[in-house]
């Protein structure tokens, strides 16, 4: 095992000791004295009216305390609740269910098993309604309005956005001498966490304190929104976020379960425990993209990019419950211009509501960046394909230059920093590009089918600045507090929350890095309301963009106040002072210097300080970032196609990631491994198919394939470090550059070893089936069970 | 209908009275307080729940507690021993084959197994022992690499054992 570097570096994790014993802390294995067991009832249709519920059978069963529905919600002004997105969702229905697998009753019981027991007694009696369940289908004039609930509601659209300059891209693509178009479905897909979604909520009524432990990324949005939804004082509010069985955005609203989780407890007076089911997990909590795209791109004869133009159908289920910040209903959907260099780019994005499930923003996601990504990556290939050209050599015309950053794009971001051609180089380098090229010819003659997919993406993360960027409100800005004890260990304390992604060690080594003590001797305290200071949480790869920057502020600040309390105890001016990592020194004078430690026990010693200095070393800050980080990648992927059963072997995989300065390049690689491996389920596996009447087809890992280890081959990876400007150590996201960027080198690969067959395109999942399909010219509709 | 029920889990003998529906995985949860195990899918399909009944990993979402009745039970809690971790629970710390932590209790028991029949497993034999398990964070490679690790740790401290026998052999 290697030595603990004091600062940056690859260290081993301090939180794996928990996890290897099985004894981390996850919600389910929170226990209470006297807790009780909630159960939720769901709907089995897509769309019906209720016309009636009987719990007096559930309510009679020996061991059930408490059965709520949407009545008794209603008695308390709680059956429904405001969405991320400014919408209103029922918590459990009153009038209709609008998806199936809605929230229609809670049972609280004993056990477990009573709680499902009590479940089958309960007597629903629905009138089915038509269901829209195609988005295609949604603004049809005849189609059921389905949030009838909404006052002067007659349709079911949800609303319009664009971005970027029509006029001007209409222009370009006027004259253009060469414009492609494609149709592509970013399907539905669900991030399924191997923790499913739950709750422990517990109200003392002596103290009036609500104690909710419950699988969040974000806990101090959930204590300040239980506080408006619930009218409950915000200080007798108490989140704790645990150990998180995997997030990946599944885990940023929040669910109708833990609202009844908490009613439970105000109606028994004994805490009670809500886990959800797998399937429950899969039909009803939120789900990401579905997204129906119309791209068209425009260029010269001999492959300039000159303008994109999309139109978007976007599909946000039964309630608009998208995650998002406020100003943006379609994410971040507007980089859809991606890496390229273009005169004219513009959008435009229809949000509809459907029988489906609420969500549409999770599953490391960037905000919908994956989708944009998805799309421009895609149309390269398709004019590649159109041209007859290399799509490597397309986009190396195209790729923006490292001279032209920070790039103000078409759309209004302004990348940080980029050196995207060398990031290409690697790649292609990596990969052996050119005898990759050679080896699918030779087995093109001999009719096998190999393919070679690339994609180069850049991704926009660390929402946000405050003044654009918010939840419900909100500002995206997060705090930090560290605390320096006397004899120079020290707590840091963060508004973010960990599921996996290691801060317990990362923020040590930020703090180690900037005071130059030991990462050992900092502890990270954090998912704990109480404990921390606010901040919106960890969603959208925003933990180093901004809690990383906060964390470093605070840890400037605190060398800052040493640096004064040394100046008092080496009697000389702070000006005199210089730093080196672990201490303070008098310029010139090496050996005059104090250690962190020495000045951190002075701090708290009868040491006379200057009048307007407190004493103590401890500090708190708050960052407001100036610009989201731009990180980059160039994947290159090769599958081997079986052309009788449609089977894609994904048999290399080499990633090329720059998010900056790298933390702890061992955890950054470990981040990156598993995006590519959702890549991989996303573009071959994953499929959340409906049927017509709306019922739900991928509702448990049965029929929701995820991949394993027999599908991931061993992931090749490169890096090429190009610093954030404004970051004040220059790092950059990385939680979702592989899950944004891989899909479409997946689908790029199956398309290009489709090339003898003349395929274009086919949409994702591209399984047996849908290659198949493909290859015999008749694309599926993987997202529809209807023929 | 109530059993009463003695399962053996790690080494100690616990009688209970349990329903016959009561899943294995809920037995060891909520009847013993072995967290450790952990339950992810109701189908069989995420691993999650993974132990020994009888040194055979099984899934424990899917065995009635009633059937370990007089039958041995080995879950993550169990792989510590006197002289310290286990080279599998090394191993994952090691090479980061865990993030979330989630899976990786049923990842290492799986592990202890297979390094336990096959003491130098090909990348190829880990990939299939883990195949029927999931993990969302790591995209596999790094517990490969875990697996890969522990194994070859042992086979390190059984050539050392040797080496240390032959040296005392000499003296």
């Amino acid at each position: 095992m290697t030595t603990a570097p004091v600062g940056h570096g690859t260290m081993l994790r301090k939180e794996d000791a928990r996890f290897i014993r099985g004894r981390g802390t996850y919600v389910d294995d929170v226990t209470l004295p006297g807790m009780l067991y909630g159960a939720m009832l769901r709907s089995p249709y897509a769309h019906a009216r209720i016309a009636s519920i009987d719990i007096s059978a559930a309510r009679a069963h020996p061991k059930v305390r408490a059965v709520l529905t949407g009545d008794t919600l209603a008695g308390l002004n709680l059956a429904w609740m405001p969405t991320l997105s400014g919408d209103v969702q029922a918590v459990l229905a009153t009038d209709k269910v609008r998806f199936q697998g809605q929230e229609v009753a809670f049972v609280v019981a004993e056990d477990r098993y009573a709680a499902r027991d009590a479940l089958e007694l309960i007597d629903v009696d629905y009138e089915p309604l038509p269901a829209v369940i195609d988005a295609r289908q949604a603004l049809a004039e005849d189609a059921p309005v389905i949030r009838d609930d909404l006052e002067g509601r007659t349709d079911n659209h949800i609303f319009d956005w664009e971005t970027g300059d029509k006029a001007a891209a209409d222009e370009v693509f006027a004259t253009a001498e060469v414009v492609s178009k494609q149709d592509m479905l970013y399907p539905r897909v669900h991030p399924a966490p191997l923790e499913t979604c739950g709750a422990v909520a517990h109200l003392d009524k002596v103290t009036g304190k609500l104690t909710v432990w419950t699988t969040t990324q974000a806990p101090h949005a959930h204590r300040t929104l239980y506080a408006i939804v619930a009218g409950l004082p915000e200080h007798k509010i108490r989140i704790i976020s645990p150990d998180i069985g995997g997030g990946f955005g599944n885990k940023v609203g929040i669910y109708p379960g833990y609202v009844c989780a908490v009613v439970g407890s105000i109606v028994t007076g004994k805490p009670v425990k809500w886990m959800e089911d797998r399937s429950e997990n899969l039909m009803s909590t939120s789900f990401a993209r579905d997204y129906h795209m119309h791209g068209e791109i425009a260029s010269t004869r001999d492959g300039k990019i000159l303008g994109l133009r999309v139109q978007v159908l976007a599909d946000h289920g039964a309630f608009n419950g998208t995650a998002q910040p406020t100003k943006f209903p379609a994410g971040f959907f507007g980089v859809f211009t991606g890496s390229y260099d273009l005169t004219a780019a513009h959008c435009s994005v229809t949000g509809v509501y459907t029988n489906k499930a609420p969500g549409g923003v999770a599953y490391a996601c960037s905000f919908r960046i994956t989708e944009a990504v998805y799309l421009v990556e895609r149309l390269v290939d398709v004019l590649a394909f159109d041209l007859g050209m290399d799509p490597a050599e397309l986009r190396r015309k195209n790729l923006l230059r490292p001279e032209q950053f920070p790039y103000p794009s078409r759309t209004g971001w302004e990348y940080d920093s980029g050196d995207y051609p060398r990031a290409l180089e690697t790649a292609l380098d990596l990969a052996g590009y050119a005898g990759l090229r050679a080896e699918q010819r030779e087995k093109r003659e001999r009719g096998e089918l190999m393919g070679i997919g690339i994609s180069f993406f850049t991704e926009a993360v660390g929402a946000g600045p405050r003044k654009h960027m918010d939840i419900l409100g909100l500002g995206m800005a997060d705090g930090a507090e560290l605390r320096v004890h006397p004899t120079g260990k020290a707590v840091l304390r963060l508004s973010c929350q960990s599921q996996g992604q290691g801060h317990e060690t990362t923020f040590a080594q930020l703090v180690a890095e900037q005071l130059g003590i030991p990462p050992d001797d900092v502890d990270v305290v954090h998912g704990d309301t109480d404990q921390t200071p606010f901040g919106l949480g960890t969603y959208g790869s925003r933990s180093t963009p901004v809690s990383g920057a906060v964390t470093v502020m605070v840890a400037r600040k605190v060398r800052e106040r040493a640096r004064i309390v040394a100046s008092a105890m080496l009697e000389v001016s702070p000006d005199d002072l210089e730093w080196e990592k672990g201490r303070w020194f008098v310029r010139g004078d090496q050996a005059s210097g104090r250690t962190i430690q020495e000045i951190a026990l002075a701090a708290h010693s009868d040491l006379e300080l200057p009048e307007d200095v407190e004493g103590h070393l401890d500090a708190t800050c708050v960052y407001n970032p100036p610009n989201l980080t731009y990180p980059f990648g160039a994947y290159v992927c090769v599958v081997d196609v079986d052309a009788g059963t449609g089977q894609v072997k994904v048999r290399r995989f080499v990633a090329v990631d720059d998010c900056g300065v790298r933390i702890n390049p061992m955890i950054v690689e470990g981040q990156i491994h598993g995006g590519l491996a959702d890549g991989i389920g996303m573009a071959l596996m994953q499929v959340m198919a409906f049927d017509e009447d709306g019922n739900h087809l991928g509702g448990s890992f049965m029929d929701y394939l995820l991949p394993t280890a027999k599908e991931c081959p061993s992931w090749e990876l490169g890096e090429t470090v190009t610093p954030s400007p404004h970051h004040p150590i220059g790092a950059k996201g990385i939680g979702e550059s592989a899950t944004v960027g891989s899909p479409p080198a997946v689908v790029n690969a199956v398309i290009d070893a489709l090339r003898p067959y003349g395929v274009r395109h086919a949409d994702m999942p591209l399984t047996p089936a849908a290659v198949w399909s493909a290859v015999q010219g008749r694309p599926l509709r993987t997202d529809l069970a209807i023929t | 209908m109530i059993m009463e029920i003695t399962v053996e889990v790690n080494g100690s003998s616990y009688t209970r009275s349990v329903e016959p529906r009561l899943l294995l995985v809920h037995f060891l949860r909520d009847e013993l307080g072995l967290t450790g195990t952990h339950w992810g899918c109701d189908t069989s399909n995420c691993g999650t729940c993974v132990v020994w009944l009888d040194d055979v990993p099984v899934k424990s979402c899917t065995v009635l507690a009633v059937m370990a009745d007089g039958h041995s039970v080995r879950t993550v809690e169990g792989l510590e021993g006197a002289d310290g971790l286990d080279p599998v629970q090394q191993g994952f710390m090691a090479c980061h084959g865990l993030q979330c932590g989630f899976c990786t209790p049923g990842m290492l028991m799986t592990a202890r197994w297979l390094i336990d029949h096959n003491p130098a497993p090909s990348e190829a034999d880990i990939r299939e022992a883990i195949s029927g398990q999931l993990c969302r964070c790591t995209g596999y490679e790094n517990i490969v690499r875990s697996v890969r690790w522990a194994a070859e740790h042992e086979a390190g401290l059984r050539e050392r054992t040797v080496e240390d026998a032959g040296t005392e052999v000499q003296a």
